[in-house]
């Protein structure tokens, strides 16, 4: 029965497929899938804007929206109303194929991404030998769209919103793929639906998730930070720094375009949580082994949830990083951890197992995050300050 | 920015001295964080800053005119309307400037009642700002809602008191307006008990938070001798280490009943500014709980005064007081009519605006945000 | 410890999160039009004129001295004096605004008109749902507009209301004392004039001339 409804879907599919005209039966295996990601994401977005709302105004003492459908839960309707009906103004000066092409880019390219991640057992659309590094790739093109934006604005503001945006999605890059590079080097092979298998098994009750070994929580960690800069959210959203440059790159935009920049913005944030619950929470695993009768895309989709509770709490606390520091916090802390966390998960797999692994493995990591915490902090020069009064 | 201006501004990149172009931007006066209808145009090399003037101008009202043109009673509800954020200290600077001028005693109660709610001013001010403060550091409001939490119960409270929120208009030339009955002494001492805890929680919110420190420290450094020779006070002053707070110096009002003491800065720069505003409000605390503890009972007005038609004998005076932004000061000039002469306003937050440029040369765009912040301006004020 | 302020300061996000399920003080949201807070009783907003009786225009205690016009700030009052007379609280005759109009669009509710009124005629109100879409004529309220009675100045300021009947009963009690004074000594003036038989004319005629 559980089994059942573990592969719910992939029976639905194989239905479908066998009740299709022949001709036709390659196409609908494909789009079906396709069509089932199309839905699922945008509606998870829409599930997303209103909780982000409700959880930010809960943490500063207020409600969120509650007045369109039960406690709020239709805003997303009475916001996709509103981004339909609003004019759409170019600037008269604007570059407009290339002002079109940008959120347009942006949202085709984070679609490619869903590609490859497992939502549940027997459920990846494109089981690709090379899954991680094509997600990557995919990742790295939505650079491009976000300056597109910029600079076809013809807009000062969005141009240096832009620049930064791109500054700081290339420097986070490197710690992005370098922590994952740990986990593919565990789990040898870049398949997204290995690794999650490799995660799959368990000792006791407890999981094999990359998560819980030393070299897997700092990659875990380092992987989040990183992934909060790329999708530009707070404390990394300078480029749309709102007090400062209005709306950064997308200054220009407005009704429809805006909208496709935003679910743009929000898909990637999914996609990137996606990977990174494939990679180090184990996928579609349940974490202890008597919950398995759970359905897989169950447990998948309750960690994504997780993972967007804590953007959104992250956003809720912190005041966003200047840019400079944000670049020295990639470069100076973020690359150096990452390839302590590749030695360190080189050292496991040639280590025998038990605690002493372990301890052995997250000495240089905390050695490390120390030492680079000292030296940057004198660097800086922030230090905690003690007031004198006057006589 | 509209699209006219936008190319209207792109085609105006000025040349640079080493032949790069500098970018010229306005910021506001349609800004999410220039307090106010504010407006500064930036030349930025790169993103670093290179020139700096601020615009200011678009909230004029012609209040020394009106001032002019109208009886010394009726010019304080004007007063309360010039920082809209402390209207109580406002009232006091002037009501100050005009007991000066006319020779008119306050009793001892009305002089209590005077410095709590000039307290209880400062106290609400300076939340909110380091609410904003935090707001223009991009917090997402987090703190600003807290920070307005405590501020709506100290408004509460004026409202019981003066019957306006934020308008309060209370205080007459020889007295206050209304006498505090024992319910409302009661309250404020409950708030004042809370308020600690508040601070706390506040500051264990962003004091040792990383972000925080290092986007303020070492920013928007003010240097002693410029501060000193632009006419700074308040708080930037006292950030920039210069023992001088006009409680301290003038002694107005009975403050040297008071212990309190007066904190100093040592570097100048923002995170110095935003913890001076935090150890005042802790002096407030402590000068409130002393304040409410010797209270006395007694007329809060003289009951032979006048209220209308005041007219005082032809002279100057000046009065002044430590308003939470600064010294606010009134000058005026009678003579020997109902209305004054001349009326001038000494504006705290413009003349600590002039030292804006200093403060941001060679920072980045980000930081002119952060340091307009910490200068604490109220357009109200600058423009009058 | 790097990162040390950043996990507090997210411990008292969660802590306020949490908290505004838990209690009131944490979520101190209140929903407008459904939920009201209450009003202090000091509240002011724009002015209005008492009147003691049923009657607005008979009762109407303002006497159109004009003194709350002058001492406006931003002279939104603007009054017309009558030219007869109508008895007052104490059944002295008194002049009676003919018209008595404020712009509340320019009112800035500063309450000096109700300092400096002599004769507490003129309050101040606490209703502020007031919008009108009739740009030029809907905040400009005349004398029947701004008439309330007695009665809604205790329901909206009990203790001031006492407060001001306390007072006008007392001139109330000192006038009629001075009248009832003022009529024994007319009487016996009278009685004295009678008996001497001179046509000097008496205090009641001379108070009679006086009123007039």
């Amino acid at each position: 029965m559980t089994q059942g409804l573990d592969q719910i879907f992939v029976t639905f599919q194989h239905w479908a497929v066998a009740h299709s005209p022949a001709i036709l039966q390659r196409a609908v295996s494909i789009v079906l899938p396709v069509v089932g990601l199309l839905i699922l994401f945008p509606s998870l977005f829409a599930i997303t804007t209103v909780l982000e709302r409700k959880g930010l105004a809960r943490m500063q003492n207020r409600y969120g929206p509650n007045r369109v459908g039960p406690y709020g839960w239709l805003q997303p309707l009475a916001d996709a109303v509103k981004s339909l009906t609003k004019e759409d103004i170019v600037p008269r000066k604007a570059d407009k194929l290339v002002h079109f092409l940008a959120p347009v880019l942006l949202v085709t390219v984070v679609f490619l991404e869903y590609a490859v991640v497992p939502v549940g057992r027997n459920m990846v659309l494109a089981d690709m030998d090379s899954g991680v590094l094509f997600f990557f790739a995919a990742g790295a093109a939505t650079e491009m769209s976000v300056f597109m934006a910029g600079w076809s604005s013809r807009n000062k503001y969005s141009l240096l919103g832009a620049m930064r945006a791109v500054a700081q999605m290339i420097s986070y890059e490197a710690p992005l793929i370098l922590s994952s590079i740990a986990v593919v080097m565990a789990a040898g092979s870049l398949s997204t639906v290995t690794i999650v298998e490799r995660q799959a098994g368990y000792s006791g009750i407890w999981p094999h998730w990359y998560v819980l070994t030393p070299w897997g929580l700092a990659g875990f960690v380092l992987f989040t930070i990183a992934m909060t800069a790329e999708s530009n959210r707070s404390p990394f959203d300078l480029p749309e720094g709102e007090s400062e440059i209005i709306a950064g790159y997308f200054t220009e935009y407005s009704g429809f375009k805006f909208a496709l920049f935003f679910l743009g913005e929000y898909l990637e944030m999914f996609a990137v949580s996606g990977m990174a619950v494939t990679l180090f929470l184990g996928g579609w695993a349940a974490p202890f082994s008597f919950l398995t009768w759970i359905p897989s895309w169950i447990w998948f989709m309750g960690k994504v949830m997780a993972l967007i509770a804590g953007f959104i709490w992250v956003r809720g606390t912190l005041p966003r990083l200047r840019m400079d520091q944000l670049m020295n916090f990639a470069w100076k802390f973020m690359l150096p951890m990452t390839l302590m966390v590749i030695f360190s998960a080189g050292l496991w797999r040639f280590l025998p197992s038990g605690v002493a692994r372990w301890l052995i493995c997250a000495a240089p990591i905390a050695l490390l995050y120390v030492v680079l915490g000292r030296v940057l902090q004198s660097e800086r020069k922030i230090e905690k300050r003690v007031y004198r009064y006057a006589e | 920015m509209t699209v006219e201006m936008a190319e209207d501004r792109m085609a105006e990149a000025v040349g640079g001295p080493d032949g790069g172009q500098l970018l010229e931007i306005s910021m506001g006066p349609h800004h999410p964080s220039t307090h106010g209808v504010f407006r500064m145009n930036v030349e930025l090399e790169g993103e670093q800053v290179v020139k700096l003037k601020p615009v200011f101008g678009y909230l004029h009202r012609n209040h020394e005119k009106i001032a002019e043109s109208a009886s010394y009673l009726a010019a304080i509800p004007y007063t309360d309307r010039l920082d809209y954020m402390c209207s109580m200290t406002n009232n006091w600077a002037y009501t100050l400037s005009v007991e000066k001028l006319a020779g008119i005693a306050v009793p001892e109660r009305a002089e209590y009642v005077r410095v709590i709610v000039a307290e209880l001013t400062r106290l609400q001010n300076h939340a909110s700002l380091v609410g904003f403060l935090m707001q223009d550091m991009g917090a997402s409001g987090t703190p600003l809602m807290y920070a307005f939490r405590e501020r709506e119960k100290i408004l509460d409270i004026f409202e019981q008191l003066s019957g306006a929120r934020m308008m309060c208009n209370y205080m007459r030339f020889g007295g206050v307006r209304v006498d505090p009955s024992p319910e409302w002494l009661a309250e404020v001492k409950a708030l004042v008990e809370r308020f600690p805890r508040f601070l706390d929680e506040f500051e264990a919110l962003l004091r040792e938070n990383e972000i925080l420190m290092s986007r303020t420290q070492g920013v928007g450094v003010l240097p002693r001798e410029l501060a000193v020779n632009a006419g700074a006070t308040g708080p930037l002053l006292r950030g920039s280490g210069v023992d001088y707070d006009i409680r301290k110096v003038d002694r107005y009002g009975i403050y040297e009943r008071f212990e309190f003491r007066v904190p100093l800065g040592e570097h100048g720069d923002v995170y110095d500014r935003y913890m001076m505003r935090v150890l005042e409000m802790r002096e407030s605390v402590k000068i409130l709980e002393q304040a409410l503890k010797g209270i006395p009972e007694g007329p809060v007005m003289d009951p032979k005064a006048r209220l209308r038609g005041l007219r005082p004998k032809a002279g100057e005076a000046y009065g002044r007081i430590e308003s939470p932004k600064g010294e606010l000061g009134f000058y005026l000039i009678s003579n020997g009519t109902t209305e004054p002469y001349r009326y001038r306003v000494r504006p705290p937050s413009m003349i600590n605006l002039t030292v804006l440029e200093d403060m941001c040369l060679g920072r980045i765009v980000a930081d002119i945000v952060v340091t307009l912040g910490s200068v604490d301006i109220v357009l109200g004020e600058v423009d009058r | 410890m790097l990162g040390e302020g950043i996990l507090k300061g997210l411990a008292e996000t969660a802590r306020n999160f949490f908290g505004s399920y838990w209690g009131k003080e944490r979520l101190t949201t209140v929903q407008f039009p459904e939920e009201r807070l209450p009003q202090a009783e000091a509240a002011r907003v724009f002015p209005f004129l008492v009147y003691d009786t049923d009657d607005w225009e008979k009762g109407l205690r303002c006497v159109a001295c004009k003194i709350c016009e002058v001492e406006c700030p931003p002279k939104c009052i603007s009054i017309e004096k009558s030219t007869e007379k109508k008895p007052d609280y104490v059944g002295k005759p008194q002049f009676f605004p003919a018209i008595f109009d404020i712009d509340v669009s320019v009112c800035m509710s500063c309450q000096i008109c109700v300092e400096v009124c002599p004769f507490e005629a003129i309050k101040m109100d606490t209703v502020f749902e007031l919008s009108t879409d009739d740009r030029f004529g809907g905040l400009h309220w005349d004398k029947e507009r701004l008439a309330k009675p007695n009665s809604y100045y205790h329901k909206i300021h009990p203790t001031e209301s006492a407060a001001v009947d306390a007072d006008l009963a007392e001139k109330k009690a000192k006038a009629e004392a001075a009248h009832s004074a003022a009529a024994a000594k007319a009487a016996a003036t009278a009685a004295t004039a009678a008996r001497t038989g001179s046509v000097e004319m008496g205090a009641q005629e001379k108070e009679a001339k006086a009123h007039s």
